[in-house]
C-alpha cells in the first residue's frame, strides 16, 4: 500500500498537517467568533470536515488514485456505499417518525 | 540485527511476501471501525434534541477544550508520520523518540477527555441522564477508548523497536500502527465538526 520512497517524506507530513490546521482552526474560529449566522457556520463546518478528511486520506495515509492498491480503493468505497445506506437510511426514518409523532 | 539465524532471515522473507496483505486485512477492519463510527455519529444526531431536560451540548461543551484536543490529537499524528519516516531510513533512535512524542500528545489528549467525562458526570451529566447523552458518551468514549488501545499498541511497538530493533515483521507493526493512529484523527475530525461545534453554536 506504501512504498518507500521519497514522495512520502518529510514535506508530505508537513503540507498535510498545515491544511489540516487550516481547515480545523476556520470552523473553530466561526463558532468562537459568531460573524456568521449558525445556517452558514454549519455549512462551512461541513465543508471543511470533508476537506480535512481528504486532507488527513491523502497526505497521512497517503492514499491515491495511481499507488494505492485496487482492492484498498474498492474497499473503501464499498464502506462508502454502505454508510450511505445505513447512515442516510437511518436519518430518513427517524426523522420520517420524528415529524408524524410531533405533528 | 546483524546476528540473524537462517530461519530469521526465512521469516523475514515470508513477512515481506504477507506484509501487503496483512496492510489489506488491516484496511479492511479499519473500513468496518470506520461503519461503527458512522453509525454512533448518525445515533447521535438522531438523539442530540433528546435531552429529556437535562443539559443540552451548549451548557456542557467546551470550545478551548475541545480545540486544544483537536490540536494535540492533530500533532500526534503528524509526529507518528515522523516516526514512520525514521523508520523507513533505519533510525531506531529517532523512531522510539517520535513515537514517545506521539504517546506523550495522545495520552494528554485521553486526560483532557477523561477530565472532561468526569466534570460532566460530577454535575449530574453523566451517560444514564437523557438519551443525547448516552449517545454522546458512546459515541465520544468510543473513540476515546481506540485512542487508548493505540496508546498501548505504541507502547507495545516502541518495547519490539528497543528490543528487537527496525526489523521487518516490525516495520510492517509500525505501519499499521500508524494506518489505526491516522484514522483515529479522522474519527476526531467528525466529532468536533458534528458534536462540539454545532453543540456551541
Amino acid at each position: 500500500m506504501e512504498h518507500p520512497t521519497s514522495e512520502h517524506g518529510l514535506r508530505t507530513y508537513l503540507i498535510g498537517f498545515a491544511l489540516a490546521v487550516i481547515l480545523s482552526v476556520i470552523p473553530f474560529w466561526l463558532v468562537a467568533s459568531h460573524v456568521l449566522p449558525p445556517g452558514r457556520t454549519m455549512l462551512v463546518i461541513g465543508i471543511a470536515a470533508i476537506l480535512q478528511i481528504l486532507v488527513h486520506l491523502r497526505f497521512f495515509l497517503h492514499l491515491n488514485l495511481t499507488s494505492t492498491p485496487k482492492e484498498n480503493l474498492l474497499a473503501i468505497v464499498f464502506t462508502a456505499v454502505l454508510i450511505f445506506i445505513m447512515v442516510g437510511g437511518s436519518f430518513w426514518i427517524m426523522f420520517d417518525l420524528h415529524q408524524r409523532m410531533a405533528v | 540485527m546483524s546476528v540473524m539465524s537462517a530461519a530469521e532471515r526465512a521469516h523475514e522473507r515470508e513477512e515481506a511476501e504477507t506484509r501487503e496483505q496483512k496492510a489489506l486485512g488491516f484496511w479492511l477492519y479499519l473500513m468496518g471501525d470506520a461503519v461503527i463510527f458512522a453509525l454512533l455519529f448518525a445515533t447521535y444526531v438522531i438523539m442530540v434534541n433528546n435531552t429529556a431536560g437535562g443539559p443540552a451540548g451548549k451548557d456542557l461543551f467546551d470550545l478551548s477544550n475541545a480545540a486544544l484536543e483537536t490540536m494535540l490529537l492533530l500533532i500526534s499524528s503528524t509526529t507518528f508520520g515522523m516516526a514512520s519516516l525514521a523508520s523507513k531510513a533505519g533510525n531506531r533512535s529517532a523512531v522510539l523518540a517520535w513515537l514517545l512524542v506521539t504517546f506523550v500528545l495522545g495520552a494528554g489528549f485521553v486526560c483532557l477527555e477523561i477530565r472532561e467525562f468526569a466534570g460532566m458526570i460530577a454535575v449530574g451529566a453523566g451517560p444514564d441522564r437523557s438519551g443525547f447523552l448516552s449517545a454522546f458518551f458512546t459515541l465520544v468514549g468510543t473513540h476515546g477508548v481506540h485512542v487508548s488501545v493505540g496508546l498501548t499498541w505504541i507502547l507495545i511497538m516502541s518495547g519490539q523497536v528497543l528490543f528487537k530493533g527496525l526489523t521487518l515483521p516490525v516495520t510492517s507493526r509500525l505501519f499499521r500502527l500508524g494506518l489505526f493512529w491516522h484514522f483515529l484523527d479522522i474519527a476526531w475530525v467528525g466529532i468536533f465538526s458534528i458534536v462540539y461545534l454545532p453543540g456551541l453554536l
